[in-house]
Formats: structure tokens, sequence, C-alpha cells
């Protein structure tokens, strides 16, 4: 029984125990400050279609487009130990060429707005061998490549919509915005689970996991051993690419228009937010996608739960603080090593030789 | 000059290299300007506009300059003035007077610095995080205490605003014959003051010398005996406390407070700093290089808005194209370098 608690404590759940102790917390205050929180129910939605509803559908939902981003995140981050800060700017570059190329022609057929995707998707994916380019070739630091895209990101999406905010609207970009007729889930929700497949299946069969992992843990070492620490760097890049095409997307979809100043505003932070609560270190090596799934989920959350609480949205950042503090407190090593040794004396007392092996 | 401090050469030589690039651009750029735009160039009080402007920007570039060596970062400098604005503009319109409006900007920049330095060297978060909460909780507060833009009404600080400091040697007549003395504000003698101040201690003071040293290599600064954690909780406090004296110079300049008030603040910090050489990998930087990486990015705008490229997206697109040379230029120098010496 010590044993197992202790385990607990020294990483029984491995990283996973952050982001899951911090969802189950979320899932208790709901439950007792108002149990009828997380009903689910059917209703009829504007098209006439019976689709899901409730605060925990919307939360779902929301936070798919940063759960997508998060998933090429964790690959950056696990890759080149530092985080890409440019995600929301490029995610409004990709929004603006997924529009400007629905808008050439009034009419908006299925093909054409998956031509629309693979260009915004193309687009992405070399701003992003842009930024994987500055890190892994002139090892420059991700933070810093990455804030040039930052600086001038929102401008150049401006640049391409000529100054305007265009508006789409079209059954097709609703339908991934919102619900397909017959289907009661929401789309993007869909569109993140089979980014997590895609994830897990490429994991499974490509030596792509492995690799990433040896690279942020010890670049050199990783070279040593014949992996192109380089090539891996900038395709963690490139990833973060499309992930970055797919949430502007749905972005996009989701409003019908594209606004390059408020699309996905502040996303990048939330996301290296994601990471961190997901347990994985912002300095790079072992990573569980997983985990910053559950950390979107987590934020998003937190922040309905605000809502609810009518909390008016411009404040919320301050109680978001102070839950993110709250997070990282417990989770911080010395913390946990501290009440860790408190656990264990009070469970124990005579076992304090193997105090020291619990982290 | 670095003999005495051999140990420490190897670092200081890069910042200083990459500071005098930096100088050296900044001196060429404005050149070209008087050269090929004139206008605003040629008269001294443009430099005196830039300084104006950006006196908050350079006193929280310091501090970050600070974090920065130390291998920190704190990204929550632009929301604590923007914090520190708003509530001294409400304390100052609820009747306080100017002196204790000076201790809540300290105050409250200190107990952010305090915290986050509290939190990462003691309990060893990530600085990322720990500031990033900062900055949320900051920008939060700042619209729990008023949404609405709030001007100052104080009459003692309406005169403190106002005062100017005028250099006449540098003045010029206006076209309708009136002399135009050069002005200064207040707050540019306190953004230079930081600036002087932090210098001396980056090079001088045993603190300056350890932050340099936990920054290079945190390892081998413990086994000097340095006090790893108190040095790095030491240099956050810094930080915090500069922005609250930017929030200040903020406020003395703006004499407004408003929710969106230093947006970005953070990331032109940050720019600045790395124009002027300073790595963000800890153990490089020179606040002198800081200083000029702020008068570089604002002369880059003043061009381009000069240059006649109105459309709204120039800006920053250069600034971004700017940034990008600066980044890559010391990535190669820096890269040449170290292959030369081996």
């Amino acid at each position: 029984m010590a044993g197992n608690i202790k385990k607990k404590f020294s990483g029984g759940l491995g990283q996973l125990t952050i982001p899951v102790i911090a969802i189950a917390l979320l899932v208790i205050f709901n439950l007792i400050r108002d149990p009828s929180f997380f009903s689910v129910g059917l209703s009829h939605n504007n098209d006439g279609n019976i689709v899901l509803a409730g605060n925990l559908i919307s939360i779902i939902n929301g936070a798919s487009e940063l759960a997508v981003l998060a998933m090429g995140m964790t690959l950056v981050t696990a890759a080149c130990g530092g985080q890409d800060i440019s995600v929301g700017a490029a995610a409004a570059i990709a929004g603006s060429v997924f529009v400007k190329v629905l808008k050439t022609s009034p009419d908006i057929s299925g093909g054409k707005v998956l031509l629309a995707f693979i260009c915004a998707c193309i687009v992405a994916m070399l701003f992003g061998t842009f930024n994987g380019t500055l890190v892994a070739v002139f090892k420059i630091q991700p933070m810093i490549a990455t804030l040039i895209l930052y600086t001038c990101g929102r401008s150049i999406a401006y640049w391409i919509n000529g100054g305007a905010t265009p508006t789409i609207s079209s059954p097709i970009i609703s339908a991934i915005g919102s619900f397909i007729p017959g289907i009661p889930i929401p789309t993007p929700v869909l569109i993140v689970v089979a980014m997590a497949i895609v994830f897990k299946l490429v994991f499974k069969f490509t030596s792509l996991e492995l690799l990433t992992q040896s690279v942020g843990i010890n670049g050199s070492a990783a070279r040593l051993n014949g992996i192109n620490s380089t090539f891996i760097k900038l395709l963690s890049f490139i990833i973060l690419g499309v992930c970055v095409a797919v949430s502007g997307s749905i972005g996009v979809s989701r409003l019908g228009l594209i606004n390059h100043e408020t699309l996905l505003l502040d996303i990048e932070m939330d996301t290296i937010l994601a990471v961190a609560i997901g347990g994985n270190n912002l300095g790079g090596g072992k990573f569980k996608i997983s985990g910053s799934i559950i950390g979107a989920y987590v934020i998003q959350m937190l922040t309905i739960t605000l809502y609810a609480m009518k909390v008016s949205s411009t404040d919320v950042k301050a109680y978001k603080a102070i839950v993110i503090i709250l997070l990282v407190v417990i989770g911080s090593p010395v913390v946990k090593e501290k009440f860790g040794k408190f656990v264990s004396k009070l469970l124990d007392n005579r076992s304090k030789a193997s105090l020291k092996g619990a982290q | 000059m670095n003999k005495k401090t051999g140990l420490k050469r190897e670092p200081l030589t890069d910042a200083q290299l990459l500071m005098s690039i930096t100088i050296v651009i900044f001196i060429l750029m404005y050149l070209a300007a008087m050269a090929f735009l004139q206008g605003g160039f040629l008269h001294p009080q443009q430099i005196f506009d830039m300084l104006n402007d950006n006196a908050s920007l350079i006193i929280v570039s310091c501090g970050l300059t600070i974090v920065m060596i130390g291998a920190g970062i704190d990204i929550s400098v632009g929301a604590v003035t923007s914090l520190v604005v708003m509530s001294c503009v409400l304390y100052l319109n609820g009747g306080g007077n100017i002196f204790g409006s000076i201790l809540l900007a300290l105050g409250i920049g200190l107990a952010f610095g305090v915290v986050h330095g509290f939190l990462i060297s003691y309990l060893e978060i990530q600085p990322f995080i720990v500031t990033l909460a900062g900055m949320f909780f900051a920008r939060g507060m700042t619209t729990i205490l008023s949404v609405n833009p709030q001007k100052v009404e104080h009459e003692g600080f309406a005169a403190l605003r106002d005062v100017k400091i005028e250099i006449n040697a540098l003045g010029y007549t206006a076209k309708n014959g009136n002399f135009v003395p050069a002005r200064m504000e207040l707050g540019v003698v306190v953004a230079l003051l930081c600036v002087v101040v932090i210098f001396i201690l980056l090079k001088y003071v045993r603190l300056g010398r350890n932050i340099y040293a936990i920054g290079g290599n945190q390892q081998s600064a413990l086994m000097l005996g340095i006090n790893v954690k108190r040095t790095r909780f030491i240099s956050y406090v810094i930080s915090g406390l500069l922005s609250g004296i930017s929030g200040y110079v903020f406020m003395m300049h703006t004499g407004a407070g408003n929710a969106t008030n230093a947006a970005g603040m953070e990331m032109n910090a940050i720019a600045s700093s790395i124009i002027g050489g300073t790595l963000l990998t800890g153990g490089v930087g020179n606040v002198l290089g800081t200083f000029f990486g702020t008068m570089t990015l604002t002369t880059i705008k003043k061009i381009v808005v000069s240059s006649g490229l109105n459309d709204p997206w120039w800006q920053s697109i250069t600034t971004g194209g700017m940034l990008c040379f600066f980044i890559l230029l010391q990535s190669v120098v820096l890269n040449k370098r170290s292959k030369s010496k081996k």
C-alpha cells in the first residue's frame, strides 16, 4: 500500500500524472459547483440537424484547434528543446491562403475545399521549413527563430487578404466548422481524432518517436549514432506546419471569415501551456502526445468553467494564471520531492533509506 | 580589459562583437536615412523623439537582458507595465499623491519579480511557464481594474508629466522662424540612468558577474561556489522592479491607462535584446547593446513610415525581415568564431 502510493507520486502514471490530476480536479470542482455542468443533450441546430449539445461538447469542440497545434508543438519541443511561438501567426497565414483559394471563383465544391486546404498546407509547411531551417541549420534557438514570423506573420496574412477580412459562406465550410448533416458529433472533434490516429500510426510504423527523443535528449550523441538530427528537427517543424494548416482551416471554417488579427489569437501561449501541462519537458527529450492533448482539454475546460462562473472573457486570463501556477507548483520537482517525503514519512517511518530513490 | 577576468573572457568578447555590429549597423542605417530620406532625420529632435517614445521599452529591455544573460526569460514585462500604468492612474485619480504612486509602481513590479523569482529558482519551474502565467495574471488584472481607458486627472502629476528638458544647443529654427529647442522627457533620463546603472551592475559588481556565470554554465557556477538559486532569484526581482519603473515612465509618457497598453512590448523587448547581441542561451549579452537594439528597431520603423510604405502591414514585415537579418548574422558570426577557435 505504502509502496503503491509512493510509486504513484514518484511517477507511477509517468508524465501523465499532472494532466490527469488537473482534469480530475476540474471535474470534481464542477460536479460540486453544479452537477448539471456535464449533462449532454441532443438538440436541433439552425440547419435542423440533431446534434449533441452541452458544456462537455463545447469543451471538446472548442479545444480542437489547440489540440491539433499541441500535437505538432510536442514534436517540435521534443526534438529542438524549444517552442514555436509563431503558430498563431502562421495559422492566420494558412487561413488567409485557404480563403484566398476558395475566393478565386464564386462556387465552392468539395474538390475546391480540398485544393484550398492543400494550398494552405503547402504554405504553412513552407513557413515551417523556414523556421526549421533557422533552428536546425543555423542553430538558432527556436523561440528566437520563430520570433521573426511571430512579428510579421499576421501582417503577411493581412497582406494576402489585401487589407480586408473576407467572408466565405458555403454548406461545405459550415460542415467543416460545425456539424456534418446526420452526424451529431462536431466535425472539428472528428478531425482531432483523425489527426491523433495519424500520429499514432506514424509512431507505430516508423521510428520517428524514438529518433525525435534521441535528438532531443542529446543531439550530438544522436548524430554520432547516425541519426540525421538536422533533418529530424526540420521534419518536426514541417509536421507542425501541417498541424498549423489544419487548425487554421478549422478556425476559418468555424467563423466563416478570416480575420488576421483575431484568428487563433494568443494560441501560441496556450499551445505551449498545453504541452507543459501534458508533463512534457520544455527542454526537449521524452514526450507524450497524449499528455499534450489532455493538456489542451484541461485549458479549455478551465476556460469554459470560468465562463460558466460568469467571469467575463477579458478577466479569464487572471484566474487562468492562478490555476496554471497552482498546477505547475504541484508538478514542480521540488514540491513533488518534499510532498513525497512527507507522505512517505506518514506512511512508513522506517524506510527512510529508500526515500532518496523516490525522486 | 579582459585580462583580469580570464575565465569569462570568451563570452564577453562575443557580446562585445555582437554589440559593435549592432552599433555600426545602427549608425549606418541612420546615416543612410539622413542621406536619402532627409526630412525629420536631419534634426536631432528625431533621436529625442525616438527616445521619448521608447523610454519604457528601453527600461524593460534592460531587465530582460539581465534575465536572458542568466539563461532565463521573462515574458510578463509588457503586461506588468500595463498593470502598473492602470493601477497608478486609478490610484492618482482616487486621490493618491505622486510619492505613493511611485511606491505603488515599484511595489507591483517588485511583487511580480519576487513571485517569479521564487517559483523559478527555488521551485525549479520553467521560466517560460511562470512568466507566461504572470503575463496572463497581469493582463487579466488590468481588465479587472478597468476595461475602459482612464486618463490621469491629478494636477501634480500633469505638471510632472509636462516637464521637458530643453536643450537649446540641439534645437533648430522652424520654417516659420520660431526657434524650437530639442525636447526630452523626464522618462528618458530615468531610462538612460537605468541603462548606466545596469551596465555598471553587470560589469563591475559581483552580482552581475555571477549572473553571467550562471547563464554561461550553471554547473560550473555552482562548483565555483556561486549561490545559483539566489542569483537567479535576484535577476528576476531586478527585471520585475524595472517593469515597475517602466510602467511609471510609460504613464508619464501617455498620461492615461488602457487595457491594451504596452501590447506586444515583451516581444519588442526580446527583439531589442537579441538585436543588441544577447543570446537566449545565456552568458552572452550587454546592456549597452540592448539600448542600441531598441534604437535600431525604432529607426527601422521610422524609416518604413517616412519612405512612404503606408500600407499597415509593411512596418511589421520589415521589422520581421530586419530581425531575421540580425539573427542570421549573429548565428553566422558566432559559428565562424567558434570554428576558428578550434
